[in-house]
């Protein structure tokens, strides 16, 4: 590492994007059009920086000496170039630069244009922030910087109630999972005296000596991953978070941030696998995830939440790769994820502004002649989800199935049931929404998005087709190699693949409504109603108890006591001032013979 | 033969009626006429003590008290001026010179 040369890129990289968000924010958030355009320049630059970096085999940025208190403590601005980040780095500024094109088209007639592009850029940096970071704390704070912004974007229509409580649910859903990752950092920091990953790595031994502790530690990291990646049961969150305009929905609630969760697993893996046990659980919680999202996204009729909750899906597949010791096959997923989920995201939101912010599956329909490149682009992206080969989905589910396979019968089976229910609602989702005849008024007059929309779309079509082949991808990452032994599994997937989307396909071809109706899932396993009783039954009985406690106690005790003290003291002195002149010389008297009688008789 | 005890009596009654005449009477002039009464019983005393109490030796009284007599009458002088300056003032401003009416330092 020694031999690399020193370079400013990566620092472009990470100053681009805030230089951006400063310039919109300072001078230009009049002047909405030139606002866009620079944020569309600041993320050209980081692409353009990434590919430079990409292609130099050696590369490094001096770190930056931040807080440092001698021999206890020492948190650098330190950037990580290795394959890992760099991979991170064109996926987040690829697929960020085609969302902000495509953003330029999506919030052409908003009011809040300019503080959506400042909000974009200032994601953009943290999420960089995220990518480079070298030691625990520098990530934490972009970590919680990346949150932020997201509760910005999330509640950038901030006027619809909707919006402004799913901004809120995000980010007090994340508090959680942040303060879980936070004492993990901590515990780490206790053990070691150190944050900086490179640090940690020598210092192993001291870790592994205490399993219990090592596992509590890998745990809470993970509960920070498991905040920001929205995995269960901390899920909830996302689904809400469709409330932001749709592209914040592709570029930060499916292609970025959320897989920020795994990119850290990722990042810290040799802590977290030297833990069985934290595997473990991450491995079944992925599991449940994925299996648990599939399931609701099969009686949803929004089509984002639809996309969120496969999302949440994918995630948790990405989730048990991490737990299954497979990091290849979960940043795999993760990258193909990236582009056939933005893909989605981008195409919904083309239907979703053609149809005059129509999001009801229901009242869409015959938008394969009205919308052609959309719907053209759009099942692109669903085949690739499905894992249909030869898109690039197929590659990288078959690799985390194929992994599962190896490793856990039990969570094979649900990762299988898991792809028949994916290839089940989404081919539902098309089915419904752009085949059939139309059947509401806006479908019927829809146009064909501007170009500025349709270009973004067609180019991430062309990456979500080609992002799974071996010879693309192994540019990029390590693909896990295929097993002879486990010819199975494709074979396996691809007859779920079938079971599933037939099975929609029938079911759901010219309806008008949907012909299955599971309360439970429609209402997402009650979930949200769970923790609303939860936080009713524990957080507001405590708050009551705190409230009286500082209203009887301390305000009516110590403040109240010391007050009412002497407003009683007073008010019973107060008879002595009566104003008599002859009353204050007796008293006068009394007090001179008091005296006397002590001076001299005592 | 009259003792110190005779003379310490009558101080003790002048007293008394100057303590009761600040007690009870309610014109403030009266009041300055019996503090100053309650003054001159001090000063009786004072002058009894002095003459009972000889030196053996040059067989004079102690002289000390007489002196004190002195400064007493003399700051009673010039608080009786100020006194009656005061009531004099007052008077004109309130029109009065009783104690009941005179009731504004309280609470």
């Amino acid at each position: 590492m020694n031999s690399a040369t020193n370079s400013a890129l990566p620092w472009f990289i990470l100053l681009a994007p805030l230089a951006s968000a400063a310039i919109i924010t300072l001078f230009t958030r009049r002047w909405k059009n030139l606002s866009g355009s620079i944020s569309v320049a600041a993320v050209g630059v980081t692409f353009v920086c990434s590919c430079l970096i990409f292609g130099k085999i050696d590369i490094s940025a001096a770190p930056l000496n931040w807080l440092d208190v001698a021999g206890i403590f020492k948190a650098p601005i330190g950037l990580t170039i290795d394959p890992l980040s760099k991979m991170m780095l064109l996926i987040v500024s690829g697929v960020g630069s085609l969302i902000h094109i495509y953003s330029l088209g999506y919030m052409r007639d908003d009011d809040g244009k300019a503080r959506y592009f400042a909000a974009l850029s200032l994601f953009m940096f943290a999420m960089f922030g995220i990518v480079l970071a070298n030691n625990f704390v520098m990530l934490f704070i972009f970590w919680e910087l990346v949150g932020f912004t997201s509760y910005v974007l999330i509640g950038h229509w901030f006027t619809r109630d909707a919006a402004a409580e799913a901004a809120k649910k995000a980010f007090l859903t994340n508090r959680i999972g942040d303060f879980g990752f936070m004492l993990g950092i901590l515990m780490i920091w206790t053990a070691t005296g150190s944050i900086i990953f490179d640090d940690i790595l020598p210092k192993m031994s001291i870790l592994t000596s205490n399993a219990a502790f090592l596992t509590v530690a890998a745990l809470l990291i993970f509960c920070g991953a498991a905040g920001k990646s929205a995995q269960f049961p901390l899920h909830v969150w996302l689904p809400d978070a469709m409330e932001g305009p749709t592209p914040v929905s592709a570029l930060i609630h499916a292609a970025t941030m959320v897989a920020a969760g795994v990119y850290m697993l990722a990042r810290v893996a040799f802590i977290i696998q030297a833990s069985p046990a934290a595997l473990n659980v991450i491995a079944w919680i992925g599991a449940i995830t994925a299996l648990m999202a599939a399931l609701i996204a099969t009686q949803q009729d929004d089509i984002k939440r639809i996309l969120a909750y496969s999302t949440l899906s994918q995630l948790g597949y990405m989730f048990t790769a991490i737990g299954l010791t497979s990091n290849e096959a979960a940043l795999f997923h993760l990258f193909t994820h990236a582009f056939f989920k933005a893909l989605l995201f981008l195409g919904a939101g083309s239907v979703i502004i053609m149809l005059h912010h129509e999001q009801n599956i229901w009242k869409m329909g015959g938008l394969t002649k009205r919308l052609p490149i959309t719907f053209f682009t759009f099942a692109v992206g669903a085949c690739a989800l499905i894992g249909l080969p030869p898109f690039s989905g197929f590659f990288s589910k078959d690799a985390i199935l194929a992994l599962a396979f190896e490793h856990n019968m039990s969570i094979f089976a649900m990762a299988l049931f898991t792809a028949v229910l994916t290839a089940f609602y989404v081919t539902r989702l098309v089915v419904v929404a752009f085949f059939g005849k139309p059947r509401g008024e806006s479908a019927r007059t829809a146009e064909e998005a501007p170009r500025v929309m349709t270009a973004p779309l067609i180019m991430l079509a062309i990456l979500s087709f080609i992002a799974g082949f071996g010879f693309f991808a192994q540019n990029f990452l390590l693909v896990p190699h295929e097993k002879e032994t486990v010819l199975l599994v494709p074979m396996l997937a691809l007859v779920a693949l079938a079971l599933g989307a037939l099975t929609a396909f029938y079911l759901y071809r010219n309806r008008e409504f949907d012909p299955i109706d599971v309360d439970l899932l429609r209402q997402k396993f009650y979930v949200d109603e769970f923790y609303g009783w939860l936080i009713r039954a524990t957080q507001e009985r405590l708050a009551r108890v705190a409230a009286f406690i500082d209203h009887w106690i301390i305000n009516g005790g110590f403040v109240g006591g010391v007050s009412a003290s002497a407003r009683g003291l007073g008010s019973l002195l107060r008879y002595v001032q009566i104003g008599n002149l002859q009353a204050y010389a007796f008293l006068f008297g009394l007090g001179i013979v008091a005296i006397i009688y002590y001076a001299v008789l005592r | 033969m009259i003792t110190l005890g005779n003379y310490l009596t009558v101080s003790a009654m002048l007293f008394t009626i100057g303590f009761a005449g600040v007690m009870l009477r309610r014109n403030i002039v009266i009041i300055l006429m019996s503090l100053e009464l309650m003054l001159n019983a001090a000063n009786l005393s004072l002058v009894a003590f002095s003459r009972f109490h000889v030196d053996l030796r040059t067989s004079l009284p102690n002289y000390n008290a007489q002196v004190f007599v002195f400064f007493i009458i003399t700051v009673a002088a010039a608080e009786v001026a100020v006194g009656l300056a005061l009531i004099v003032a007052l008077y004109r401003a309130r029109r009065t010179t009783h104690v009941e009416d005179l009731t504004t330092l309280k609470f």
